[in-house]
This record gives structure tokens, sequence and C-alpha cells, in this order.
């Protein structure tokens, strides 16, 4: 009955959500200010009524009903609670209603905050959103219904796969999709724009918050996917360049090119119709990425049970969105006025080359991506992987990382380079020190690495010191900088937590990609190993019981000179209801690297396989990570982002006087 | 190994390393696989991270766990033993599977798209970015006259707004 | 370069995109086939045991000499290849082609209790325990089927368990060519 209920509800939201995504739209072409108003109550009734049908499924894992196919299929009933209640989106069906939930909290989101936008705008961007939705309503009421029931009612389930059965991975779905999801804003809004024909210093603050709030989640949620295949995967890989990775990093780069071009439309009512085109293009990666992750079109070690009938109905969807978002942006871009000058060194010229390079990190990512899907269309069999990735991410990420130190030294519209490059005399100097020891404590080792370090140093200092500039640290008494500090606007914290985070995490993955060491042996247990100096005693192998797992667990003791460290109990688990055994590593991390230990096999005579790694900077990719997230939240809590732009043409800039290069 | 057409049919919706589900527990490089000259195994190690493991999904031999991917870290130690250089062993492999064995896409004719595509990119991207400058820089020249100087006090507001946007 | 142009460019790529994408959805297009670049080569060089067990021969390089034949690799822990059996056994019944098999990776034992419960239609079986000559003829799983020519040249395969449709419609034409 309560399925019933929840499938009820989500026919209602379609029939609101067509409602939602003409009339207001009509209204604001004609000027009825009443069809405009259908919006706001509209996405918040479409948000409850999906959230109805969600919370109906989700009732159904929990009492494991088993007379939904879906649940049948997915969950049983010995599984823990918290899987239960994650399960609901560990399958493509209940993945989609997530995926559907989210894009609709996000439209009744902008109802709810979007007081202060112009009715005509706000009537347009939810209409937009609207329109996404009916999108995906369809296709989860015609192809992927998750309230179909099965007759005979089946005795338990076939239970979740055990690699999902994981903290990390249960919410890494969830944050992935607020990301994807979270850029249709961005999306709606710039399709808003093209309709109305106008894009100026008040949008871009509009659209700025919610860009963001898509951007952090979606930091979180690639961390989380990394994070997971890190400790679980058992190797002690965190990234894999798999196209299920590709299709979601690319909409993060192009997202992170967004943020910053938006900027410029805030400040300097520039850049105005390559904003408009990364905000389309931003979301149409995301749908793309929905598309190749749910139509199987390209192999890869996660993706959905793939089904081309489903494939084809969201790329019919794909091309009405994106096809038509596009032909829109051709015919109306031209009609955007182009807004403040700027010479090519300035604030606003670093934005550039930084959209550059991430426009061009992007499309590289795209063309590794796609080319075995069109090399095979002309009958040739080509897989690109890592060391294709790794190349590129090298040429384009450097440059990158070593302009992102100098940008924020950059004033707007004309700056001296010589003069920033001045005030960057201490950075310069700490992180050419920091090359030397990193040289000199791996005597030598690969120079890419050693250049990836000190670009990350280059990075740090150079962030640290932009701090100091603005607070005028050691320049004027400490109590005066101090006050200073606390009168930063918080966007500009959050610029500088975002970027240390960078150069953190940037630190993280060169040590950990080039100085990870490890040992692969039998070892019987009595016996030690040494690993990057660390002593691992192998001490015994225990059989344990989980509540729907059999496990071996292993038990190694580590010393450093002699000085005990930590104790590392890597398991080795099977689940019988899907027959399928998984590693749970061992993790101890020191802050410095992380001690890495996996359990295999028995050899039969008392030994067993071993692999131990030693993970230098792993711990700060995630610090990095993490970092960002936070510089992301601290922006968002900034006031002037929170309240929007009460008026329009408030662009403050546009009072300066015209230079030119 | 794994029959094909079952590997559309496992359970479980979501398969991370479909690998996995055929590795009964066996990880990666086996301890008796390593060779004991610890240069060629070196060798070996990196030669594998280039070479894909056919019957999994984009990953290389060295950290998959199919008995195929095992077969051909075996094949390649011991081609390396019996005086292989790198560019024979993959040759060898890419004559038998093709140039679908290697993760890393040779250049040849049917990859230059791949190869020149980012460079590409990156051209087109500059000269646009360069002809908005132009552009620009004409409109500018060309275009209404130039603001008036300004007075004291609307030059001291303007700084006052450029500094406090400049920091933010 | 009108500014027109540049604003249609990424309509022009999605263009490009969606016609690779309609293509790639095609319900016959298995991404994650492996094709041998064997094809066209003369067979790769091996010599292969019999199964233990068996009373047939093994097989080698010169044994795919002087007729048209099918080259099947099985193994009986392998489901498809039970079910694309029958059709070899029927096809051995007729006669119309000379069929051997390398049998991938298998116990010996386990192969003599498959071929004594399916029937055997091989005329000569080699036992590759390590799949090593699997790999020189560029498998990557069973069941794979070959067909070589006169010459002992590899013309053709076959990936996946072998359906009557496939022999009519591709293999047995194709031997029908060879041999003329």
């Amino acid at each position: 009955m309560i399925a019933e209920i929840g499938h009820f509800a989500l026919i209602l939201a379609l029939v609101v959500a067509i409602v939602q995504g003409t009339l207001p739209m009509i209204g604001a072409a004609q000027g009825r200010a009443n069809w405009m108003a259908v919006a706001r109550p509209a996405a918040q009734l479409q948000f409850l009524l999906v959230l109805t049908s969600f919370l109906a499924l989700m009732q159904a894992y929990i009492i494991s009903d088993f007379s939904l196919a879906n649940v049948a299929q997915n969950s049983h009933s010995a599984k823990p609670m918290l899987y239960k209640v994650t399960g609901v989106w560990g399958n493509h069906e209940g993945s989609m209603l997530l995926w559907i939930l989210i894009l609709a909290l996000f439209g009744a989101a902008v109802a709810g905050f979007g007081g202060n936008l112009p009715p005509t705008l706000r009537a347009r961007v939810l209409s937009v959103q609207a329109l996404i939705s009916v999108g995906f309503l369809a296709f989860s009421l015609l192809t992927s219904n998750p309230f179909e029931r099965i007759f005979p009612v089946p005795l338990d389930g076939r239970d979740l796969n055990p690699l999902l059965q994981d903290p990390g991975l249960a919410f890494h779905p969830p944050m992935l999709y607020v990301g994807y999801v979270g850029f249709s804003i961005a999306f709606a809004f710039a399709v808003a724009a093209l309709i109305e024909g106008r894009v100026d210093a008040a949008w871009a603050r509009w659209v700025r918050p919610w860009t963001l709030l898509a951007w952090l989640f979606l930091t979180a949620g690639i961390a989380l996917g990394s994070w997971w295949a890190y400790y679980e995967l058992g190797w002690g890989g965190w990234w894999f360049w798999d196209p299920v990775e590709n299709v979601s990093f690319m909409p993060w780069l192009m997202g992170t090119a967004l943020l910053h071009s938006a900027i410029v439309v805030e400040k300097r009512d520039a850049l105005k119709i390559w904003t408009i085109l990364l905000a389309i293009l931003t979301f149409s990666l995301s749908l793309i990425g929905t598309f190749i992750v749910r139509s199987g079109l390209l192999t890869s070690v996660h993706a959905f049970a793939t089904d081309p009938e489903r494939g084809l109905f969201i790329l019919v969807l794909l091309c009405i969105a994106i096809g038509g978002s596009l032909v829109l942006f051709a015919l109306r871009a031209p009609a955007l006025k182009a807004g403040g000058l700027f010479a090519p060194i300035s604030r606003e010229g670093g934005l550039v080359l930084n959209n550059l390079l991430l426009a061009v990190a992007t499309g590289t990512v795209f063309i590794g991506t796609m080319a075995p899907l069109f090399a095979e269309a002309f009958d040739y069999k080509l897989s690109v992987g890592a060391p294709y990735f790794n190349l590129f991410s090298a040429i384009f990420g450097l440059p990158l990382i070593a302009a992102m130190a100098v940008g924020p030294f950059l004033p707007w519209k004309r700056a001296d380079l010589a003069g920033a490059l001045g005030r960057l005399k201490v950075a310069a100097g700490l992180t050419f020190a920091a090359g030397l020891v990193t040289w000199y404590l791996q005597q030598g080792g690969p120079v890419l690495a050693i250049v990836g370090m000190t670009l990350a140093a280059w990075l740090f200092f150079a962030t640290l010191a932009e701090w100091a500039d603005r607070v005028q640290l050691f320049r004027i008494p400490p109590a005066a900088s101090l006050s200073r500090a606390l009168r930063l606007p918080r966007a500009a914290y959050g610029m500088t937590f975002a970027h240390i985070g960078m150069a953190v995490a940037v630190a993280g993955m060169t040590a950990s990609s080039a100085w990870k060491a490890e040992e692969v042996r039998v070892m019987r247990p009595g016996e030690t190993v040494e690993v990057a100096g660390y002593n691992y005693r192998f001490e015994e192998v225990r059989e344990m019981r989980g509540p729907n797992y059999f496990s071996e667990m292993g038990r190694f003791t580590v010393t450093l000179e002699g000085q005990p460290v930590a104790e590392l109990t890597p398991e080795k688990r099977f689940y019988p209801v899907q027959r399928m055994p998984t590693t749970e590593a061992a993790i101890h991390t020191t802050g410095i690297s992380d001690l890495y230990a996996v359990i295999g096999d028995s050899d039969g005579q008392g030994g067993w396989t071993v692999r131990i790694y030693h993970e230098p900077l792993v711990p700060w990719l995630w610090a990095g990570c993490l970092l960002m997230v936070i510089g992301g939240l601290v922006s968002l809590s900034d006031r002037r982002l929170r309240v929007g732009a009460p008026r329009r043409r408030a662009a403050p800039a546009a009072s300066a006087p015209a230079t030119a290069s | 190994m794994t029959p094909r057409p079952f590997t559309r049919l496992l359970p479980g919706l979501l398969m991370p390393l479909a690998a996995l589900a055929f590795a009964w527990s066996a990880l990666a490089v086996e301890p008796d696989e390593i060779l004991d000259d610890p240069e060629l195994e070196a060798r070996a190690r990196e030669l594998s991270e280039d070479i894909r493991c056919l019957v999994c999904q984009n990953e290389n031999i060295d950290s998959s766990n199919a008995e195929l991917a095992k077969d051909l870290r075996v094949l390649v130690r011991e081609r390396l033993v019996a005086g292989d250089s790198d560019q024979q062993v993959l040759d060898y492999l890419v004559e038998r599977y093709g140039d679908f064995v290697l993760l890393n896409p040779p250049f040849k004719p049917q990859t230059y798209l791949l190869w020149f595509g980012p460079a590409a990119i990156l051209l087109l991207g500059g000269l646009a970015v360069a002809a908005y400058f132009r552009q620009r820089g004409r409109e500018a020249g060309a275009g209404p006259a130039p603001t008036p100087d300004l007075n004291a006090e609307e030059r001291k507001r303007l700084n006052a707004l450029l500094k406090d946007e400049g920091r933010a | 370069m009108s500014k027109r142009v540049i604003l249609l460019l990424p309509i022009a790529v999605f263009a490009v995109l969606v016609v690779a994408f309609v293509w790639g959805l095609a319900p016959d297009r298995d991404p994650s086939r492996v094709p041998s670049a064997m094809v066209d080569k003369p067979a790769p060089d091996f010599d292969l045991p019999a199964v233990t067990g068996l009373e047939i021969p093994g097989l080698k390089t010169a044994d795919l000499n002087g007729d048209v034949m099918l080259v099947n690799f099985f193994a009986s822990w392998c489901v498809p290849c039970r079910v694309e059996h029958p059709v070899f056994m029927d096809l051995a019944a007729k006669g119309d082609v000379k069929l051997v098999a390398i049998n991938y990776r298998d116990k010996p034992a386990d192969a003599v209790a498959w071929l004594a419960e399916l029937g055997n239609p091989y005329s000569r079986i080699g036992a590759d325990l390590t799949a090593r000559t699997g790999i020189d003829w560029g498998v990557s799983g069973v069941p794979e089927t070959y067909i070589i020519d006169s010459e002992g040249r590899i013309r053709y395969q076959h990936i996946g368990p072998m359906q009557v449709s496939d022999y009519e419609e591709t293999i047995r034409p194709l031997i029908e060519e060879l041999k003329q």
C-alpha cells in the first residue's frame, strides 16, 4: 500500500512538474503575474511529492518488503540497518529517484530563497528546472520504476553488493548527486538569462552560491569515492581514470572554471557569454555522466547494470536539454552586451588563464574518455589508461597551479606582473627551500615529483603570502593585523582555504604516486618485515563472524625503531548471500603517511599472503580535499552571497574609467 | 577467467571492480610471481602498469586479480628474464591482442586526434582569448570618449570601491 | 572567423557526440569484446599434448594445414561452452567441416568427464593447461572459435558461444568460400 502511495506521488510530481515547466514560462513571456506566481508553490509541492515517494521506497527497504522487485534484488533481511537505508540508492532505480529528489530539492530551495529575484527571472529559472524534472520523472516512471511488485514474493532478498556495504560508499552517491544536480541551477539560470537576453553582475551574484554549493558537494563526493577505493580495493590506489571517475571529474573541472568566471561577471561585468556557456556545459557534462554510467556505453569497473533502452531514453533527454540549450545559446548569446574591459595581465586575465587551462583539461579528459568509443566506431580497439591521463594532468595541471599562486596578487583591470611577483619574494624563497628539502630527503627521485612538490609548496606559500599581504602582517602592529584579519570578507577566507587545500592535496597526490613503498610476500605468524623503516610483526590470524559475513582477521604490530606505533587488523571477508569475498585493509595514519596492510590467502602451510604498503602523504590528499570543501562552506557563508544582490545594475566597477590594452 | 555472457548477468547492480567477483581473494601480484632480481622485478612492475587486463575493465594487470592478468604478469616476467627489452614485451602482446592491450595508446594516425587533441584545444582557446583581447582593445579605442577626469571626491570613492572589491 | 560560427561550434561537437552515442547504444555492440589481433595471420606455433585420459590426439600447428577447419577453445568450467556444445555435436555428425579443439585452463579429469557426458565432436584436442597457447592466439576467454584456412592461416574469430544462427549466417558461408 505504501509503495503504491509512493508510485502515485511520483506520478503526481510529474503532473506538477509539467505545470511548473509551462505556465510560469508562458506567464513570463506574456507578463502574466499570476501565471508566474505558480512557479514557487509548484516547486515546493513537487519536492514534497518526490520526497513522499522517496520515503515510501525507503520504508520498503527498512521493513524488507520483498514484494517490491527492487528491494528483493538489492536488499536482504540480515543486512545492517544502515545499509538497508543506504541500499535505497545502491541500485539504478533507487539512485534515479534520489537524483530526482535532489533536483526537486534544489528547485524548492530556489523557490524558497529566491525572494529577491526579479519575478520573470525566477519564473523562468523554476520552469527550466521543472522541465529537467519532467524528463527524469518520465524516465523513472516509464523505464525504471522502483515500485514494481513481484509475485511470488521471495522469502529473502539477493542482498546488496558487499563492496557497497561501507560507510564511505554509502554516502558517496548522495554527495555526488548533490554536485551533479546542483549544477542544474546554474544551467537553469543560464537558460533563463538567454531567454531574457540579459546577464549582469546581479545575475552572477545569484548564480554563484548555487554553483559553489554544487561544487563543494561534488568535491566531497569525488573525494569520498576516491577514499573508498583507497581503503576498500586493497592496494592503496585512489584514482584509476576509469570512465565513471572521469565523468564525475569533468563537471568538477568545468564547475571550477564556472566558479571563477562567474566572479569576473560579478565584479567586472565581463566574460558573460563565456560564463553562460560554462554553466550550460557544466550541467551538460553532469547529464552526459549520468548517461554514460547508466547506458553501458563505455566499459567501466563500476557501472550500473546496463540497458540500451534506458540509454536511448536518457540520450533523447540529453538531446533536448543540451541540444536545446546550445541552440538557444547560439541564437541569443550575441544579444548579450559585452561589459568591462581589462588588460591581459590583470586579475581578470588570470581568471581567463584559469578558465582556459581548466577547459583544456576538461577537453583532454573528455577526449581520453571518449576515444575508445570513437575508435571502435572505426573498427579500431583502443585503450586509454592512466599513463595518458597522468601525462596530460602534469602538462596542464602544473602550469595551472603555478599561475594559481600568482593570480590573487593581480589587481583588477590592469596589473603589473613584476610588481605582483615582487610581493612573492618571501614565498619564492620558502618554495625554493621546500624544493631543496624534498630533493634532499628523496635523494633525487623522479624529476616530475620534485616539480610537483615544489609547485605545491609554491601555491601554499603564495596563498599564505596573499593573506599576509591583506592583513599587512609584520608591516603594521600585530593587533592591527589581527583586526584586519577579522574584518576580511569570508569569501576571501574561502579562497585562501580552498587554494591551500589544493596545495596540500597536490602534495599528497604527488608524493603518494612517486614514493609509495610496498612489500608483497608470504608470512607466517611470528615473522617480521620492514617497509619504509617500519617493522611489521605478523602476530596471528583469527576467524570471526559478522552480521552477514565471515571473516579472517590478521593482526600485525608495527614498531618504529623499537617503539610501538600501531596494531593493524586487516580482514578478508566472505559474504555468503552474494558469494563474494572482500578485503578490508587496515590503515594506520601517522599524518605524514599511511601504514596500510592487507591479508590475502593462506598457502595451506601456515603462511599467508600479506601486502604491506607505505603510502606517503596520502592523508594530505584527504585533508586537502576537506580544506577545499571547508573553503567552499566558508565562502558560502559570506553575507554578500547569502543576501544576494538586492539591486540589479549594482556592478560597482561599471563606474570606473574604461581602460584597454 | 570469466565465461563472457555471464558478466552481463551478474547480480548486484552497481558492481565496482567486477573482476573482484571472481577473484577468490587473490589480489594483484602474488608472492610466487615475484622475480629474485629486484631490477628485473621493478621493470616488470612498471611495465605491468601499462598493460591492460583484457577481461577486466580499465584495470592494469599489475592491480588485477583475473587469471588472465596473472598469466600475463608471469609472461611479462618470463620474457624479461629471457632478455627482451620493454618494447619487445609490449610488441609481443600487441601482436596477439592489438593496441587494445596498451593502456598508454601508441602514437599513430588512428590516435593523432587523441594525442594532438589537447594541444589543438589549447591552441584554439588561446587564439580565441587573443582575438577577444584584440577586439575589446579595438572597441575601447574606437568606443565612446574616455571617461572624463574624476574630481578628488570621486577618485576617493573609486579607490575605496576598488580596494574593497579587489580584496574580495 | 565570424562570431556566429564560433557559437555554433558547441552544437557541432555535441551533434558528433550524439551520433557516436547512438552508434554505441546498438544492441549488438559489446564494448567489452576483445578481438584477437591474430586474425589474418598464420596460426601461432604451438604443440599441445593430448588431454590426459582421452583417447584423442593432441594438437599442434602442423595439424592445422591442409584443410579448412574450426578450432574451438573450451573448458569444462565454462557454462556458455555447455550451451554451444550441441551445435558442435551436430556439426560433427554432419561432417561438413573438420573440428578440433583446445581445452583451455582445465583439469584433465574434468574435461574427460565433461566430454563423456556431452559427447565429443572434436577429432583432436590439445590441452592448454597454462593458457599460454590461448595467449598466443589472442584468446581472452572461453568459448572462442576460430576458422583456419587450408594454409593454416587464421581467418575469423567468433567470440562467445556459437549459436546455430551464428553458424548458418556467418561461419558456414565463410567456410564454403574458403573451401573454393
